[in-house]
């Protein structure tokens, strides 16, 4: 067996994620190729040469694939498919927008978001908001798995992989990439932070966001939001945790105005400990917490960043 | 411009699903059905740019189970024009609606397929990049903001760093995420009239495809349950919690 796995990187680095869909492959077992395809990558591509337990890496340094359109990133996947068992990329929004375009081209299907490996064939997920976990079988000649990074440990980096450049240019012309506009954010990022502390509704609006932030900075937490505080357009987008968001465990989840709908649960109820503020001692999230306080966030939030 | 959106039968998100009794599936029996709410948004994007007098006919496709018309009724009545029901009781894997999803645009030459980024039962979020694949069209996945201009789509696309906005040469697809409009309500006069739109149900042999499964649900079961915890009455009483009994600070 041969795993090919599409790496998660800013070409100049390459995101924690990735380390964390090695160990599912190492699950898997076989030799591990790890795909950067980007713009002016040769960073990332260093990078990922220390990761352990990668045979190699190939390097995909072109001008058609920045942006990671997906159409361009397919056809270059497509060249190289035919030499794999498995094709993996970690479920973030590159993960889950190129994989099933290169499935549909080798007419074999793809299982989203797995969260453990039982076998080099059959792997399990989460359905119905977290409710389930489904054990499935692939039956499909090449095996495509998108991972969910906060199920597997990341893998050790003291390897030394070999650099394969990759040839050709696969511009399908069907997309353009415009821009990126990133958040510009120095705290760790939401889905890799040991700490995370995210508000809801209960923060009435996006200023009120800044009372976490201190918290978050004393503790070198990550800060998450949930999807009604991100419609409500307190917090961007990219700070959303739960089913359609981001899916985090970290060590310790800090949950701050926030009820605990289901939806916001599937994306957080792994972490090892989770402390919930809230005033309405009624609300869903205090059956999943493992600490919770009963009063008003906007007295305590303060209390907690003078104590810290 | 024709619009084809997509739509799906879904379980109401905010039922808790079980397993059955020997495990072997989850347990419907009775539970309360809903449109996706990815597929709503679908919708009241493409009503919006017929609206705007960007798109002549929007039509509406769901594959699914008789009861799928409900789904398709409510596009309708939201301001869809017509409706397609493929009709089958057997659960298909996003492949295969895509490839039953190509053989309709096929037929109807479809210049734009909006669809949601992923439907709430199973969280697959593949359809849309497989029906891309097999039309070999353009895709954008996860819009936030559509503007359609000169047989150009131009969308900003919700990705984990932020927001990227891309271009792409119509025909194409796009799969809509949360924050790309508010879906509206349908009024009652809206919701009768939608009942006398044309629905077409075709029966899923007709397409003459391969449609077997990929892989085999083999189990299924409820994750574990957390206990809840304590309530405590303080900061101290918390903070002392996390770095003594936790070591979690």
């Amino acid at each position: 067996m041969t795993i090919l796995i599409i790496a998660e990187h800013d070409n100049s680095s390459l995101k924690e994620i990735t380390l964390n869909t090695i160990t599912a492959a190492t699950q898997i077992g076989g030799d591990i190729d790890l795909l950067i395809a980007g713009e002016d990558c040769a960073a990332a591509a260093e990078a990922a040469a220390k990761i352990s337990g990668v045979t190699r890496v190939l390097v995909a340094d072109q001008a058609c694939y920045n942006g990671q359109l997906a159409e361009n990133m397919a056809a270059l996947i497509m060249s190289m498919a035919s030499n794999y068992s498995h094709i993996l990329a970690p479920s973030t929004a590159n993960g889950k927008n190129v994989l099933p375009r290169v499935a549909a081209k080798l007419d074999v299907s793809v299982l989203s978001d797995i969260i453990s490996v039982e076998s080099p064939d059959t792997f399990k997920r989460s359905i119905y908001a977290g409710n389930i976990i489904a054990t499935l079988q692939s039956l499909d000649p090449i095996k495509l798995l998108t991972v969910r990074g906060t199920s597997f440990s990341p893998a050790e980096q003291n390897g030394s992989a070999f650099i394969k450049v990759v040839d050709g240019a696969f511009d399908e012309a069907l997309s353009l990439f415009i821009n990126n506009d990133s958040v510009v954010n120095e705290r760790p990022e939401l889905t890799s932070a040991k700490i995370v502390i995210s508000g809801g509704r209960g923060m009435q609006n996006g200023e009120n966001f800044s009372m976490l932030e201190k918290v978050a900075d004393k503790v070198g937490a990550a800060v998450g939001a949930t999807r009604a505080a991100v419609d409500a357009g307190f917090v961007p987008n990219d700070m959303q945790v739960g089913q359609t968001g981001k899916i985090v465990a970290p060590d310790l989840y800090i949950a701050v105005g926030i009820s605990g709908a289901i939806q916001h649960l599937a994306g957080m109820k792994e972490s090892k400990v989770i402390v919930a503020i809230n005033k309405d001692p009624e609300a869903p999230i205090f059956q999943v917490a493992d600490y919770g306080i009963v009063s008003d966030l906007f007295d305590t939030l303060p209390e907690l960043e003078n104590a810290l | 411009m024709k619009i084809l959106i997509m739509v799906k039968r879904v379980t109401d998100p905010n039922v808790t699903i079980r397993p059955n009794m020997d495990s072997s599936n989850v347990d419907l029996t009775n539970v309360k059905m809903a449109m996706n709410p990815f597929c709503e948004i679908a919708t009241e994007e493409a009503i919006r740019l017929k609206e705007a007098g960007i798109a002549s006919e929007v039509i509406v496709l769901s594959i699914g189970d008789k009861q799928s018309q409900d789904q398709i009724r409510t596009s309708l009545a939201m301001g869809a024009d017509r409706g397609i029901l493929i009709e089958t009781d057997a659960t298909l894997e996003p492949l295969n609606i895509a490839k039953l999803a190509a053989k309709v645009i096929e037929e109807e030459e479809i210049d734009l397929v909006l669809l949601g980024k992923q439907s709430s039962d199973k969280d697959n979020n593949q359809t849309g990049q497989m029906l891309a694949a097999i039309k070999d069209w353009g895709q954008a996945t996860f819009a936030s903001k559509l503007y359609i201009s000169n047989e150009k789509a131009t969308v900003t696309r919700e990705v984990d760093t932020g927001l990227q906005t891309i271009e792409l040469t119509l025909p194409a697809i796009v799969t809509c995420d949360l924050r790309l409009n508010t879906p509206r309500f349908a009024s009652l006069p809206n919701i009768m009239k939608a009942k006398r739109k044309p629905l077409v149900i075709k029966p899923i042999e007709e397409f003459g495809l391969d449609l077997t499964p990929r892989f085999k649900m083999l189990n299924v079961e409820s994750p574990q349950v957390r206990e809840a915890g304590d309530i405590l009455g303080s900061v101290d009483e918390l903070l002392e919690k996390l770095k003594t009994t936790e070591g979690v600070l």
